[in-house]
Parts: C-alpha cells; structure tokens; sequence
C-alpha cells in the first residue's frame, strides 16, 4: 500500500522534527550555561592563586608543620575516591568517561588488596555504583551543574574528617578538567594527603616576590594551620566548577550532534517520502490510462468517466 | 594610598583604595595597616576589616575565617565570606543568634552554636545595631 508508507514516513518526520526542536534547546541552553560556568571558573582562580601564593610565602618563612592533612600513611590500607559527575544524562561521554576511570582505578587498588571507600558527586556516579552493588559511603546530589562554595566546602570537610581520623589513607579525585571549549579531559589525581609546603609552592606561580620577608600573625604554623583547611576546599571547589563547565559543554556538543543527525534524518526522510508518494501517483495513473486504453479498445467511451470514478474511488482508501 | 583587595573562593568581592585597613588577628590583636607596612601574612578572627578611605569614609566587612595578606602596596582579604555592613540581613542575624543562644543554653560545649553565635553577633555588630 503505497498511500501507507507515505503516511508512516511523514509520521516519523514529524516526530524527530519535534525531537529537534528540543535537542537544538538543550543546545542553547548548554551553550549559554558553559559561559557561565567559564565565568565562575575564572572568578574563582584568584582566591586559589592567592591562597597558593600565602603558602609559597610560608614555605619560603620556613614554617613547618605537622599537621594530619600532609601526613602521609605508612601503608595504604583503604583509598577514598572523589568521584565527579553530573546529575543529568544527556552529556555525550562527560559521566560515563569519568565513571569508567574511576572504575579503573578503583579495580586496580583493590587488585592490591586496598578497600575502597566511595564519595560520590552528582546522581549519575551514584546510580552506576549503587547498581553495581558497590558501598557508596557519601553522596552528594543536586548541585552538579552550578556548585556553591558551601557545597565544597561540606564535601571537602567530611573527606577531611574521614583522612584524619584515618578511616582512609588516602583520597583521589576523578573529575573532568576543562581545558578549553574543545577538550576536556578525565583527571585522576591524589587528592589527599597534601604535598608537603613546598611542593605546593613549587606548583604555584612563582611570580610572588618571595624575597621580601614576611611578618606573621599569630606564627607561620598557625597561620598554615588555619590555611591548609582552606585550600583543601579550594582545590575541591576548583575542580567542582572545573567539572560544571565540562558538564555543559559536553552537553552542548552531544546536543549538537544530536540536532545535526535529526537533520540529516529528516532530510532522508523526506526523500524517501516524496518517493513513495510519487510512486503512488505513478502506479494510479497507469491505472487510470490502462483503463481508459481497454475501454478505447472496448469501444464504448460514454462509460469512461463512470469507469475511471470507480478506479479513484477503489484507489483512495489504500 | 594603596591597593586594598578582597577575595572570596567565587569572586574578588572589592577592590578599592584605601589609606588604612584595620583588621584583628586570632590572638585577639588589632592590626592597622597604612602604605609602606612590611610584608605580613596573618590569620583573622572572626571579626570586622575596616577599610578607610580617603577623607573618613570606610567600608565596613564582617569576615569570617579569612587571612590578610601585605605585600609591596597591596593589602589582600582572603576570606570564605566577607559581607559588606550595607549588605547584611539583619533580621537573619537576629534569627541566627537566637537559634545559637537557644544551643548553647541546651548544650554549653556546642562549637558550632558558639561559632554561630560568634558570626551573629559580629554580623549585627557590624552592621551597626547592636
């Protein structure tokens, strides 16, 4: 049935258009949100840069402490991991890219014989290992895509609190680092415990003029005491907005592609309707002229046009 | 004059001049810093940063948890929240150190509520009500 397949394609056409309609939104929402995200990224670097350059000062006044976040266990007997996802699918790779590193990491380690304790960020790292029936010590949901500084921060207090009073010997981050609109990369880093002072001030720019001696109040120790909580959520922050801004983006290319192959569908489609529906003209005009050549033949042409009534009527309702 | 700063993890929150920053250390110490002070790094109570500009005028801050820091002519703020006196919700403060009184009066060693107490109380201090 000709007429038929015609009005199955244009069903299906009307669908993805609508489809379309709504990844092209994404689209656009994505684009605008990743500004945003570029945006409170940048905002947020001269807090780090600043905290980084104090500790490059304190590590040039000699200040030296002991205190638990750079305290490095003897032997590595449970790693925490600080996994960072999104909440929402439709992001292309973003969550699951960073899911299957964390994986990774986490099968290698315990191939070691190390236990694992999970902090997962956002609804998509929780869904995969709860499924996965794995034990997920601390979720954290609903902020994925525009985080607060007080969402790191309480995340970031209770990693402390779990390395301190050593249910952990050590924590790593896996989140994805935004490195330009084009790229994106899966990073897994140790996140806890912290590099001694110095490496910490080596990382950083370098550009503070160390030179001039600093006075300190209360002391160097106490001010790094004071300092290093500070940082640890800094960095946790960095990386949580780092992670926001890649969300979006991926989600923005994904949608793109998404809305590129509609079009491409469509386009198709269409041919592929228009063909069918030439088809059907075709076939019920060489039924109409084959009938009218045997009625010629026939000889009696005053029953034509009954004749080719009865034709259209027999071939509209296919 | 000189280059007065202040910085929380989402954004520089002001940028300003100033002729002299006074802010209080956590050993309970007020500090003023004028152009020329050496090079200093200190952690700040929980308490207000008064940034006096030309003339008499000033911007007061309510910080919390912050460090300063001096180098050359510039005086930086680090600080998880810094709120302006102009900007602080007063009845939210009035809220938040009831609620902190009521804890205290429940449990006499309850950091938090002290801590809250603390903040309350600078935030109403600082915005001039009490």
């Amino acid at each position: 049935m000709p007429g038929g397949k015609e009005r199955e394609l244009r069903r299906r056409i009307t669908s993805i258009q609508s489809t379309k309609k709504i990844t092209r939104a994404m689209e656009l929402i994505a684009a605008t949100r990743v500004v945003k995200a570029m945006q409170r990224a940048d905002a947020s670097r001269p807090y780090a840069r600043r905290i980084t350059s104090v500790i490059e000062n304190l590590a040039a006044g000699g200040a030296e402490v002991d205190h638990p976040l750079l305290r490095e266990a003897e032997q590595v007997k449970k790693v925490g991991y600080i996994i960072i996802t999104a909440d929402r699918g439709l992001a292309g790779g973003y969550n699951s890219h960073v899911i299957k590193a964390a994986e990774r990491e986490l099968m290698a380690h315990r191939a070691e014989g190390k236990d694992y304790s999970l902090f997962c960020i956002g609804k998509k790292s929780n869904g995969y290992f709860r499924f996965r029936n794995y034990r997920i010590d601390h979720s954290y949901t609903g902020f994925s895509d525009s985080p607060t500084y007080e969402d790191a921060r309480k995340i970031a207090d209770e990693v402390a609190e779990a390395f301190i009073s050593g249910d952990v010997d050590e924590i790593k981050m896996i989140y994805t680092e935004f490195i330009s609109m084009g790229t994106q990369n899966v990073t897994v880093c140790g996140f806890l415990p912290l590099e001694s002072t110095e490496t910490i001030a080596s990382e950083g720019s370098g550009s503070a003029e160390v030179a001039a001696s600093f006075e300190f109040e209360p002391s160097p120790e106490a001010v790094l005491e004071a300092l290093l909580p500070r940082y640890v959520e800094a960095r946790l922050f960095g990386a949580l907005l780092d992670a926001a801004a890649s969300e979006h983006a991926s989600r923005q290319r994904a949608m793109k592609s998404a809305t590129d192959n509609a079009e491409d569908l469509i386009v198709k489609l269409s041919r592929e309707m228009n063909a069918a529906r030439q088809a059907s003209i075709t076939t019920e005009i060489m039924e109409i002229v084959s009938g009218a050549e045997a009625l010629g033949s026939g000889g009696d042409t005053d029953d034509l046009a009954a004749i080719l009534s009865e034709l259209s009527s027999d071939a509209s309702p296919a | 004059m000189f280059k007065v700063e202040l910085v929380s993890p989402e954004a520089v929150t002001y940028t300003g001049e100033a002729s002299m920053v006074i802010a209080r250390t956590i050993d309970e110490g007020d500090i003023a810093f004028q152009s020329g002070h050496v090079s200093f790094i200190g952690a700040l109570a929980v308490w207000s940063v008064d940034v006096i500009r030309e003339g008499d005028d000033r911007d007061v801050f309510a910080v919390h948890r912050g460090f300063v820091q001096v180098s050359g002519d510039e005086v930086t703020i680090l600080s998880d929240v810094s709120e302006k006196a102009e900007d602080i919700d007063v009845d939210r403060a009035r809220a938040a150190k009831a609620a902190a009184e009521e804890a205290l009066a429940a449990d006499h060693d309850d950091a938090e509520a002290a801590g809250a107490l603390a903040r309350a109380e600078l935030r109403l201090r600082v915005a001039g009500v009490e």
